[in-house]
C-alpha cells in the first residue's frame, strides 16, 4: 500500500493531468451529432495510437543482444504505426467525403 | 528530457485536444482530423531523436525506420483501399493494433524490470540525486528507486487493458467481416466475472510478490543508499523470479481469454457500442504507457480518448435507446432466437413486380427511401442516387429518411451517401422524417430491417424493445426490398413484412435499384 502511495506521490503531477484529461475529454465531445459518431471514434482511434511512442522508447533503448525487446519492440512500433497511420487516413477519406456535399 | 522535447509533447497534447474538439463538429471535422495527425508527428518524430534517458539517446534507428516504414505503407494501402461499407472493421482493426501495441510494450518492460541485470552506477545515481535536492531543497533520495511496485501495477494495467481491447478488437473485426459468429452459453456472464477475478487475483498476487521481495530481500534498499565512496554495484535481479514471471504470463493469458469471451455474445446493433467501448480501452492503455515513461503527451493522448470514447460509447447507447448495461450482458443476437422461438408464422406476406414498383414510384408525390445495409453491402448507393435523380426530374419529390444506427454503425450511412454525393439536404434525420412519414405516398425500404422493425414500439418482449425506429408504417404505401424473407442482423422477425400495405421486393439492392432505374425512364 505504502509503496503505491509513494508511487502516487511521486507522479502527483501525472494524476492531475488524469484528472483533468478526463474532464476535459467528457467536455469536448459532450454535443456531438450522431452523424459524426463514426468519423469521431475512428479520429480517437488514431489519437490513442500514441501509444507508439512508448514502442518506440523500447524498441530505441534495446541492448543490441536484448532479442525479445528488439523483436516484440520491432512488432510494436509497425502496430502503432499502422494505428496511427491507418487511423488518420481513414478518417479522412469518411470525413472527405462529408465536404463534397456543400 | 530535453527542452525542445518537452515543447514537442506540449505541441502533440495540444494538437489532440483541438483536434477532438474539431472533430465533434462538421463542419471543421475534417481539419481537427488534420491537425491532430500533424501533432502526432511531431510527437513522434520528436520522440526518435530528442528522447534521451540517463543521459542516452535512442539507437536501433534500422529496426525503428524499418518498423515506422512498414506500418505507414501497410496502414495507408489498408485504409486507402477498404471499402466504406468495410469501415466498421477496420477502425476495429486499427484499434486492436493499438491495443496489442500496449501489450507488447508491457510484456517488454516487464522482462526488463523483472529479468533484467540491471547495472546502477550507484554514485552517479546518488550524486544526481544530491543535485537534485539542492535545488529543490529536501533530500529525497532512492524514492524513485525504493519500491517498484507502482511501477509494476503500472504495467500490469497496461497489460491487462491492452489485450483485453486486443483480443475484443480481433473478434469485433471477425464477427464484422462475418468470419466469426455469435456464441454465448448458459451462465457465460459468470464465467466471465470467474475469469475477471483471476486477473485481480493473479495481478494482487504478483505485486504483493513483488513488494515483499523489495521490502525484506535481495539487492534491494528502500531508505538507506549504500554510503560513500558510492561504488558501482550491479544490483542483479531479484532472487527469485518464477513466481512473478509465472503470474506475469499467466495475466496475460486471462487477459486475452477475457477479451475473446467478452465480446463474443454481443452482436448485432450493439457490436459499434463495443467497438467504441474497446476503443476507450486503449486510450487507456495508452495513458498507462504515459505514467510508465513519465511521459504527458501519451497520457493526455490516451486519457483524453478514453475518456471520450466512453461519452461516445454512452451517446450511442442513448441513440439506440439502450443501456450500456444491457449492451454487455443483453447479448441482443442471443436472446432473439430463443425469444423468437424460430419462425413464426406472422401470415402471409406479397410481392410486388419491379415494373409495378416502379410505377408506384414515378406517380407518387413524395418518396421516402430508407437505406439500410443491404444498400451498404450490393454498394448500391450510387445508382440510389441515380434513381433519386430521376423521380425527382420526374417531379416527385424524393428524400433519405436517415436512422442513427443505419448500416452497421452510427453515421455509417450518412457517409455512404456522401459518397454518392447524395445533397446533404436530401437526407432526414429520424425525427423530422417520422414526421413527414404520413404525407408520405411511397417508402422504399433498402435492405433495412431492424430500424423499420414496429416491434420496438409495440412488443414488450422484443429484444428491441424501445428502440426508436423509423416509423415508416404510417406511410401510405411500403416497398421494401431485402434479400429473403430471412430475419435481419438482429435476428428478430419484422411484422412490418407481414402488414397490408407492405410489399415486397426480393433480390440484391443494386441489381433491383438498375431495373427500377430503367424501368422508370420508360415511364
Amino acid at each position: 500500500m505504502t509503496a503505491i502511495l509513494d508511487f502516487l506521490q511521486l507522479h502527483i503531477e501525472m494524476v492531475y493531468i488524469v484528472i483533468l484529461s478526463i474532464f476535459l475529454g467528457i467536455e469536448v465531445i459532450s454535443r456531438v451529432p450522431s452523424v459524426l459518431h463514426t468519423p469521431l471514434m475512428s479520429g480517437a482511434n488514431a489519437i490513442h495510437g500514441v501509444v507508439i511512442i512508448g514502442a518506440i522508447i523500447v524498441m530505441g533503448k534495446a541492448e543490441a543482444d536484448n532479442w525479445l525487446a528488439l523483436v516484440l519492440g520491432f512488432l510494436a512500433v509497425i502496430l502503432g504505426t499502422l494505428n496511427v497511420v491507418g487511423g488518420f487516413v481513414v478518417t479522412d477519406r469518411m470525413l472527405e467525403m462529408f465536404k463534397k456535399k456543400k | 528530457m530535453s527542452g525542445l522535447l518537452t515543447l514537442a509533447y506540449l505541441i502533440g497534447s495540444i494538437t489532440f485536444i483541438v483536434g477532438l474538439k474539431m472533430l465533434s463538429n462538421p463542419a471543421s471535422a475534417r481539419k481537427g482530423n488534420l491537425i491532430a495527425a500533424a501533432g502526432m508527428f511531431i510527437a513522434i518524430i520528436g520522440t526518435i531523436f530528442l528522447y534521451e534517458e540517463n543521459g542516452e539517446r535512442l539507437h536501433n534507428f534500422g529496426w525503428l525506420f524499418g518498423g515506422l516504414f512498414i506500418g505507414t505503407v501497410v496502414g495507408v494501402l489498408a485504409a486507402k483501399k477498404v471499402k466504406m461499407t468495410a469501415m466498421p472493421e477496420m477502425v476495429s482493426l486499427f484499434n486492436g493494433m493499438g491495443g496489442a501495441c500496449a501489450m507488447l510494450i508491457s510484456i517488454v518492460e516487464f522482462d526488463h524490470l523483472a529479468n533484467g541485470h540491471i547495472t546502477v552506477n550507484i554514485g552517479k545515481f546518488i550524486q544526481d540525486a544530491i543535485g537534485q535536492a539542492a535545488q529543490h531543497g529536501d533530500i529525497n533520495i532512492g524514492a524513485g528507486f525504493g519500491n517498484p511496485v507502482g511501477k509494476y501495477l503500472i504495467i500490469l494495467l497496461g497489460l491487462i487493458i491492452g489485450s483485453v481491447s486486443f483480443a475484443g478488437s480481433m473478434v469485433a473485426w471477425g464477427k464484422l467481416n462475418g468470419k466469426v459468429k455469435d456464441f454465448s452459453f448458459n451462465g457465460q456472464h459468470i464465467v466471465n466475472l470467474i475469469v475477471l477475478a483471476a486477473i485481480v487475483i493473479a495481478g494482487a498476487w504478483l505485486l504483493i510478490d513483488v513488494h515483499q521481495q523489495f521490502s525484506g530481500g535481495n539487492g534491494s534498499w528502500t531508505s538507506n543508499p549504500p554510503a560513500a565512496p558510492f561504488p558501482n554495484i550491479e544490483l542483479q535481479s531479484m532472487a527469485d523470479t518464477t513466481l512473478i514471471n509465472t503470474l506475469f504470463y499467466v495475466t496475460l493469458a486471462l487477459s486475452i481469454v477475457y477479451g475473446v469471451m467478452f465480446v463474443m455474445p454481443i452482436g448485432g446493433a450493439d457490436m459499434p457500442v463495443v467497438i467504441s467501448l474497446l476503443n476507450s480501452f486503449t486510450g487507456v492503455a495508452a495513458a498507462c504507457g504515459g505514467f510508465l515513461y513519465n511521459n504527458p503527451v501519451m497520457l493526455t493522448g490516451g486519457i483524453l480518448v478514453g475518456s471520450a470514447g466512453t461519452i461516445l460509447t454512452i451517446l450511442m447507447c442513448k441513440a439506440m435507446n439502450r443501456s450500456l448495461k444491457n449492451v454487455l450482458i443483453g447479448s441482443f443476437g442471443a436472446k432473439a432466437t430463443s425469444a423468437g422461438g424460430g419462425p413464426k408464422d406472422q401470415g402471409n406476406y406479397k410481392e410486388v413486380t419491379i415494373a409495378d414498383a416502379a410505377v408506384m414510384m414515378r406517380y407518387a408525390s413524395k418518396v421516402m427511401i430508407v437505406p439500410g445495409y443491404g444498400l451498404a453491402v450490393a454498394q448500391a448507393q450510387h445508382v440510389c442516387h441515380e434513381l433519386e435523380k430521376l423521380l425527382e426530374e420526374k417531379g416527385v419529390e424524393v428524400n433519405y429518411a436517415i436512422h442513427p444506427v443505419a448500416g452497421r454503425m452510427p453515421g455509417h450511412m450518412n457517409v455512404l451517401l456522401a459518397e454518392a454525393d447524395v445533397p446533404y439536404e436530401k437526407l432526414e434525420e429520424m425525427e423530422t422524417a417520422n414526421a413527414a412519414m404520413p404525407n408520405t405516398d411511397v417508402v422504399l425500404v433498402l435492405g433495412a430491417n431492424d430500424v423499420v422493425n414496429p416491434a420496438a414500439k409495440n412488443d414488450p418482449s422484443s429484444p428491441i424493445y424501445g428502440m426508436p425506429i423509423l416509423e415508416v408504417e404510417l406511410a401510405k404505401m411500403v416497398i421494401v426490398n431485402k434479400r429473403s424473407m430471412k430475419p435481419g442482423y438482429a435476428g428478430i422477425e419484422n411484422e412490418l413484412f407481414f402488414q397490408p400495405k407492405t410489399s415486397m421486393l426480393f433480390g440484391d439492392a443494386k441489381s433491383v435499384l438498375q431495373q427500377l432505374v430503367a424501368e422508370v425512364k420508360t415511364l
